[in-house]
């Protein structure tokens, strides 16, 4: 009774956190969508999702993330092999800089594709297609499949692929019969993610993409803010978080059906030979895409007016041209590194808490249903993607009961719901992972539940606590699909202020958005790089 | 002294501990043994204050333990597998209780190095629990629970996870260590020769319930039934006319089910029973045979000594030790 009592207090704080900042809003977008002058009326959301556009922006939603999928595969695949299996000269670096993409804010990477077709390729004429978008978006989950693949790829027991070739196979059918299927589960679990990412994908698409090609996301965004349609948006939202439920249970079944890794002989990498040739080459090309949008977007911002020059750093500290710039890039920065700072004590503060509440063992069937249905409550904001969540809290937080309009904690509290899953999926692991009865020794030798925590919990936790924290700080830096519906005008985090640079015509804030997105990469990814160097297991693995 | 008052222990619908009772006079080492799933461990958990008695009350020197949260009851439990702190060297997992108890720190190193010293592992402090054996560990974490002189000490099945030849070692270690701190425990096990091994006083346990609890001869030489009999190590059990045969043959009388170790029943060149040898098999102990005795059925023999041994299909004679054999009371 007493414990139950007691888990009942430690969730209050979550529960009540999750329950104005994600429940509120979410079922007041519902309630926008499939309610009308206070009867449940559905139908102008079936209306909505009859719209001719809209069957335009859902096929290019589906089609253009099912495409980059296949192309992340196709160039992913070798690309883990190489950096997984061969060895040679320069291969740490490599991998690390496969890696770079996924932490790049996504308006960095958007800007970077944008200044790529528009200036180096322009001769292409591909700006203004969709083939910029499905491009960044190859760029930037490349690093999801190499990683995913090579860490299974890398524990391989390379004996059954030695018996099949002892028994006559070559090496195209050993690849083909043996090492394809052993790799199976780790590759749909990559495809299953990439997939996600790329269908729910907002900056690289409304940077790129314009008005005519629009994902579910964008177009929720443009119909709010450019036409005000907030019940087609809410029907969006709503059929967005359809789709998401479903991917996500997809990704959830592919990881679990996952065999339990055992203690395999891993086999060590071995030299480049003239069969890997195909392998190589197609990393080669993988190499290209994600080392050329970057060195293309850092030189673009050394330019100014035709010539090398640091004007477009000196600028920083200015105010560009516009009505919607109203903050110059340093102030945004350090809006941004505030905002990011508040976040993430949130986001460890609820964080911590649900992986702690949901890790504890049960000591009575009371005790049992209750964490069982806390369990599943702190699961749902998994479901809601950050420009679903971005739209609730605008129609819903700006008005009594709750009136967080004017809130500087606005947008560092939807940061941190952004950046909640993944702070419970780093911590409740270790936690779960820790012997209950290390916990037991130390209260039966006097430890009391505090001196307990500090003893065993918190000396297991702490490094994945750092590495949470600094996951959690980047994400909010780069977070832009919530921040884009909630940041104020004279008050913008540094990807909102890049964003509207971009939209506002003018050289001068041309080369100022380059250079700022320069400067957002690189304070994200130093922080990533702190994070690396923690080595935590399985951080920021699928 | 520590006295268990019709303790019961619910799992849900399941009742792990069912009205148990025991008194744990101090000084004393009793062994709680059953087979596992018998709620041995849940019983010790109850006691230490990690279970919720459904019934009944734990009590130490008259004064109800319900309500004292386990590091406030002075029961130090040791596990089956040590659970040292990883992060911590072994002479800071020694200390630890110590430390929580703010004693000065010259004292604490001291007493770790004479705690160490006691289980055999002196200079031991600054390695880390990583690179001891499974023996070691169970020393240190042995040492870490006697740290503070706990008023109880509970002990959940501390050998099992040892291999054969260390773990009889470190039984008689422990027992020397028990006794000669004056430490009472606890302890649970589901193995024979460890209870009595380590023990003053044995306690059977069988699907939540007590069945028996004395010292150890009296639970040696008056198993409560027959599977207590076989829990304790007891080969062979018969009853009626077998049993009144075998009891005759070692000159007691009849009417009783009896129980019999391997080495109760003797070949040997004159005696008051015939069998016929089913196989027979050389041990460093002695030679192990399976007879047939006429009148029993199959049982566990040995090679009487000056005997020379028979092949499978002799006939033997057969002579009963009655010092080797238990007399159950309650034919039930």
């Amino acid at each position: 009774m007493k414990r139950t009592a007691a888990l009942v207090a430690l969730a209050a704080v979550p529960v009540l956190f999750l329950g104005v900042f994600f429940v509120l809003p979410v079922s007041g977008m519902v309630g926008l969508g499939l309610v009308s002058d206070g009867r449940f009326a559905p139908g102008e959301a079936l209306e909505v999702l009859g719209r001719a556009r809209v069957h335009r922006v859902l096929w290019f939603t589906v089609w253009a993330a099912a495409l980059a999928t296949a192309i992340t595969l196709l160039l992913g695949i070798p690309a883990a092999y190489v950096l997984h299996r061969l060895d040679f000269p320069g291969r740490t670096v490599l991998r690390a800089a496969f890696m770079v993409p996924f932490v790049l804010p996504t308006v960095v990477v958007g800007i970077a594709f944008k200044h790529l077709f528009a200036g180096a390729l322009a001769g292409l004429a591909l700006d203004g297609t969709p083939v910029p978008i499905i491009a960044a978006m190859v760029f930037f989950n490349l690093a999801v499949v190499v990683r995913t693949v090579g860490t299974s790829w890398e524990s391989l027991d390379p004996r059954p692929a030695e018996a099949a070739a002892a028994l006559g196979a070559g090496g195209w059918r050993v690849f083909r019969t043996i090492t394809l299927p052993a790799l199976r589960t780790s590759i749909v679990s990559a495809a299953t993610v990439v997939f996600l990412f790329c269908s729910t994908a907002f900056g690289i698409v409304l940077i790129l993409g314009g008005l005519r090609y629009a994902t579910i996301e964008t177009e929720i965004y443009l119909l709010t803010t450019a036409h005000f349609d907030l019940p087609a948006a809410a029907a969006l939202c709503l059929l967005q978080l359809f789709v998401v439920t479903l991917l996500l249970y997809a990704a959830h079944r592919a990881r679990a059906a996952a065999p339990v890794p055992v203690e395999r002989r891993a086999p060590g990498a071995r030299r480049i030979r003239r069969t890997d040739l195909p392998a190589v080459l197609a990393a080669g090309v993988a190499l290209v895409l994600i080392a050329f949008p970057v060195l293309d977007l850092v030189t673009g911002s050394l330019r100014h007016d035709g010539n090398w020059s640091l004007a477009n750093y000196r600028a920083l500290d200015q105010v560009g041209q516009g009505s919607l710039v109203e903050a110059s890039v340093i102030e945004a920065l350090v809006n941004s590194l505030r905002t990011a700072f508040d976040a993430t004590w949130l986001a460890l503060l609820i964080g911590g808490l649900v992986s702690v509440i949901v890790t504890r063992r049960s000591h009575s069937p009371t005790e049992r249903r209750v964490r069982a249905g806390l369990d599943g409550f702190f699961m749902l904001p998994l479901g809601v993607s950050a420009v679903t969540l971005g739209f609730g809290f605008l129609i819903t937080l700006d008005e009594p009961p709750v009136n967080f309009r004017d809130s500087p904690m606005l947008v560092p509290i939807a940061q941190a719901l952004v950046a909640l899953p993944l702070v419970v999926r780093t911590l409740a692991p270790v936690l779960a992972g820790i012997d209950d009865r290390q916990r037991q020794a130390a209260a039966s030798l006097g430890a009391s539940p505090l001196r307990t925590v500090l003893t065993i919990d918190l000396a297991v936790i702490t490094r994945p606590l750092l590495a949470a924290s600094g996951f959690a700080f980047a994400i909010s830096l780069g977070e832009f699909g919530a921040t884009s519906f909630l940041s104020r005008v004279d008050h913008p985090t540094l990807p909102v202020l890049i964003f509207r640079l971009l939209g506002t015509p003018g050289s001068h804030n041309y080369g100022m958005a380059l250079a700022a997105a320069v400067v957002l990469a690189a304070t994200t990814a130093a922080v990533m790089l702190l994070v690396e160097r923690l080595r935590v297991p399985g951080v920021g693995g699928f | 002294m520590l006295e268990i008052i019709d303790a019961s222990v619910d799992f849900g619908p399941v009742r792990a501990v069912d009205d148990v009772s025991l008194d744990l006079p101090g000084g004393e080492v009793v062994a709680v043994l059953g087979p596992s799933g018998c709620g041995k461990s849940t019983l010790l958990r109850a006691v230490a204050g990690l279970e919720p008695l459904a019934a009944g009350q734990i009590r130490w020197d008259g004064a109800d333990l319900a309500g004292v949260p386990t590091h406030r009851r002075g029961f130090a439990l040791m596990f089956q597998d040590g659970q040292l702190f990883a992060h911590q060297s072994v002479g800071a997992n020694v200390g630890y209780a110590l430390r929580i108890r703010r004693r000065p720190r010259r004292e604490i190193t001291e007493r770790v190095e004479e705690l160490l010293g006691l289980v055999g592992l002196a200079g031991y402090a600054d390695r880390a629990p990583a690179t001891l054996s499974g023996g070691e560990r169970q020393r240190v974490a042995l040492a870490r629970a006697l740290a503070v002189e706990p008023r109880l000490l509970l002990l959940d099945e501390p050998l099992s996870a040892l291999d054969a030849a260390l773990r009889e070692r470190l039984a008689g270690d422990l027992r020397e260590i028990l006794t000669s701190t004056g430490t009472t425990a606890l302890f649970v096990t589901h193995d024979h020769d460890e209870a009595f091994a380590v023990a003053d006083r044995i306690a059977l346990m069988r699907a939540g319930r007590l069945v028996q609890a004395g010292t150890l001869a009296e639970v040696w030489e008056h198993p409560r039934d027959a599977e207590a009999a076989a829990f304790i190590g007891y080969a062979t059990v018969l009853s009626g006319a077998a049993a009144d045969l075998v009891l005759g043959a070692a000159g007691l009388p009849g009417g009783a089910r009896v129980a019999l170790r391997r080495s109760a029943v003797q070949v040997v060149r004159e005696g008051p029973l015939r069998g016929r040898v089913l196989s027979s098999r050389l041990t460093p102990e002695a030679t192990r045979l399976e007879v047939e005795v006429e009148g029993v059925g199959q049982v566990a023999a040995v090679l009487g000594d000056g005997v020379p041994p028979p092949g499978p299909g002799h006939q033997v004679r057969l002579r009963v030790r009655p010092e080797r054999l238990a007399v159950i009371g309650d034919d039930s």
